[in-house]
């Protein structure tokens, strides 16, 4: 089943009617037709019946709770992806706006013994502040600029974190209420897997329906051509600042609920390794890739775990993988198939001998 | 507040600086020929203390300091960086020269990585802070009743002389002159002649060099060596690299010294808690002011 949808992928990512009418043989069957709908559907399909039924098959409270990282790591992953993925701006201090999220929502639950639900639109406007706080003034700076700002956004929000008394100091908060939903209250680790779960299946939806619209083509406009994309009349600084905010409201969703499938946070959670786990997941994966930044996020957390019988080793042994993997396939492991437009352009060019190339290879590369 | 109360605080803001600067150099070039934020840099710096603590346990008779053995140490360990990031640039870097820049950033933490969990599970180096065989005399001079040692103004001078000779090599040398026009345009520098390859792998020797003396020099001074030390110290030279406007040696070098002292001052000021909110306050303000640096060109980005 994979293989069909893998042949069908490349035509009928680009626009549902006009190219894949084209391109698409005959098709038959339940898996065509859901490949109609989108490519990757029927493995999503398949990858998200086999997780529904996960804490049945496996009984282990161990796996489950590694495969609730994977979720979590998978839902702060599309949120990276807006800005790094779909914008091209390098983001080192994401986990941020996992810590404001975290935190409000821990703050509210313990202090004020606010619902965890109640708590979330509070961290998500929280977090929109801080992303306009820090964004307004350095999305006009270079990207390169731009990593060490987000940087030094991240160590920043570790460092308040961690020093005031209000949020609990080095030990941070603990005894945050459990989520409860419709009268149902969530304590276990596999409620907060289904939990995460429907996160995860939420936002990758979403993600998948920003992509396509006009939001998301200006982003992508902007990710391969910033002159280009304001003379076509995109503001490019509103719209970074956009990319920039979507990804918060990921980042604080995820983080509240965090705070309540944990129970505990403290700050060694929200540090600059944090961020960096979830670049890794978009960038292994596939930069700007949906499915790519899930499938990272897999790797990203379930490798150093496969890799535990190496004991002390383990993570040196995934630092080789990660090497090879970037080495290897540099465009991650399940890339993007773009909008079709740019691989058209290229076959043009291709077939006209002496037309130049898409400027492609300038020093850098795109996505810095 | 009195200047009196500041000033030991901005001198020893000045040794963490020469250390930064050190480090920073070598990133702050390596960004400018590559545009990539080399994330394995500060464990080069890491390694390089470490090789430098083996050589001096192997040649150490007791505590007495052998000046002599810290020298041809100090060599050794410069080369050994240099060729450490030589070997990471030509086995990693070098083939993902046509890779998207994220890529390659990712595969630099997979280096730091892979160096940080080599170092963790090598035999007589591991997870401790190791107290390092040496210790510099404490003989020196007093200023406004602070004690300063000849070993500490030796270190910053050894940082001015280095920094100095490698602005010198990158302003005003042919190879200089190649290393620049490397960074500017490589297409236009292959077809004028030069070998980029060896250009490129020249600038992670430098680097990396910078690196192991700044490793020598700190351990010196610092009295200990630990596994993770690197890749803090790493972005915080980055940091400074980018205040004083990264991919010039000067503005490096700058910033290096500039960070090192705000972090020194900030301590000072309002606690060791807060010495790092201060010096990221302070490079977000340098870059809301001036967005390319301290000494950075403006340039037009069109990347």
């Amino acid at each position: 089943m994979p293989r069909e949808s893998k042949d069908l992928a490349a035509p009928s990512e680009i626009t549902p009617t006009a190219l894949s009418d084209v391109e698409q043989p005959p098709a038959s069957g339940l898996n065509v037709a859901l490949s109609r709908l989108h490519p990757g559907l029927p493995v999503a399909l398949v990858a998200l019946g086999l997780a529904a039924f996960l804490p049945a098959l496996v009984q282990n409270t161990y796996v489950v709770s590694v495969a609730m990282q994977v979720e979590i790591l998978m839902c702060l992953a599309l949120g990276l992806n807006f800005v790094v993925g779909l914008c091209g701006m390098l983001d080192l201090g994401f986990a941020a706006f996992f810590a404001i999220g975290s935190y409000t929502t821990g703050l509210l639950s313990v202090d004020s013994h606010w619902p965890i639900l109640a708590t979330v639109p509070v961290a998500v406007v929280a977090s929109l502040i801080g992303a306009v706080f820090i964004g307004t003034p350095t999305l006009r700076l270079r990207s390169d600029y731009l990593a060490v700002i987000t940087l030094g956004f991240g160590e920043i929000i570790q460092n308040i974190v961690t020093n005031l008394n209000q949020t609990g100091g080095p030990e941070g908060i603990s005894g945050i209420a459990p989520l409860s939903v419709a009268g149902l209250t969530i304590n276990s680790t596999a409620g907060y897997f289904y939990v995460f779960l429907v996160l995860t299946v939420l936002f990758t939806w979403v993600s998948y329906r920003v992509r396509r619209s006009r939001l998301g083509r200006a982003w992508l406009a902007i990710r391969e051509d910033e002159d280009t994309a304001h003379a076509m009349g995109i503001k490019v600084h509103r719209f970074k600042l956009y990319a920039y905010m979507a990804g918060s409201v990921y980042g604080s969703i995820t983080g509240s609920l965090y705070g309540a499938a944990f129970i505990a946070i403290a700050p060694p959670s929200f540090g600059f390794s944090e961020s960096l786990l979830v670049v890794m997941a978009v960038a292994m994966g596939g930069i700007g890739s949906i499915w790519g930044a899930l499938l990272g996020a897999g790797v990203v957390i379930a490798s150093p775990e496969i890799f535990r019988q190496f004991a002390t080793a383990r993570l040196l042994v995934f630092g080789f993988l990660l090497v090879l993997i970037m080495v290897l396939r540099p465009q991650g492991i399940w890339p993007e198939t773009g909008l079709g437009l740019e691989r058209r352009a290229r076959s043009v060019a291709r077939s006209v001998r002496g037309f130049a190339r898409p400027s492609t290879r300038r020093s850098g590369g795109r996505a810095q | 507040m009195t200047w009196s109360v500041v000033v030991p605080d901005i001198v020893a803001g000045l040794f963490l600086g020469a250390f930064l600067a050190l480090v920073a150099v070598g990133y702050s070039m390596v960004y400018g020929i590559l545009r990539l934020i080399n994330f394995a840099h500060g464990d080069f710096y890491m390694l390089a203390a470490f090789v430098s603590y083996s050589l001096l346990a192997v040649v150490t008779v007791g505590t007495k300091i052998n000046w002599g053995n810290v020298v041809w140490v100090g060599i050794v360990t410069m080369i050994a960086g240099g060729v450490l990031a030589m070997a990471v640039e030509r086995l990693v870097y070098r083939p993902m020269r046509r890779a998207a820049v994220l890529s390659v950033m990712i595969a630099a933490l997979g280096v730091s990585q892979v160096l940080e969990n080599g170092v963790l599970n090598i035999p007589g180096w591991g997870s401790n802070y190791l107290p390092f065989p040496v210790t510099p005399p404490s003989t020196g001079f007093n200023v406004d009743g602070i004690h300063y040692t000849w070993t500490q103004v030796v270190i910053v001078v050894i940082a001015v002389v280095l920094i100095t000779a490698v602005w010198w090599i990158v302003n005003r040398t042919m190879l200089g002159t190649a290393m620049r026009a490397v960074a500017q345009d490589r297409a236009a520098a292959t077809l004028m002649g030069i070998n980029t390859d060896r250009i490129i792998s020249l600038v992670f020797f430098i680097g990396g060099a910078l690196a192991g003396a700044a490793a020598v020099t700190s351990s010196l001074y610092y009295g200990q060596i630990n596994y993770l030390e690197g890749f803090s110290l790493g972005l915080q030279a980055f940091t400074a690299a980018v205040m004083g406007g990264i991919g010039n040696v000067a503005g490096a070098a700058v910033g290096g010294l500039l960070l090192g002292i705000l972090e020194s001052v900030g301590t000072g000021l309002f606690g060791a808690q807060w010495a790092l909110l201060f010096a990221f306050g302070a490079l977000v303000l340098t870059l809301w002011l001036r967005p390319t640096g301290l000494l950075g060109e403006r340039v037009a980005q069109r990347v």
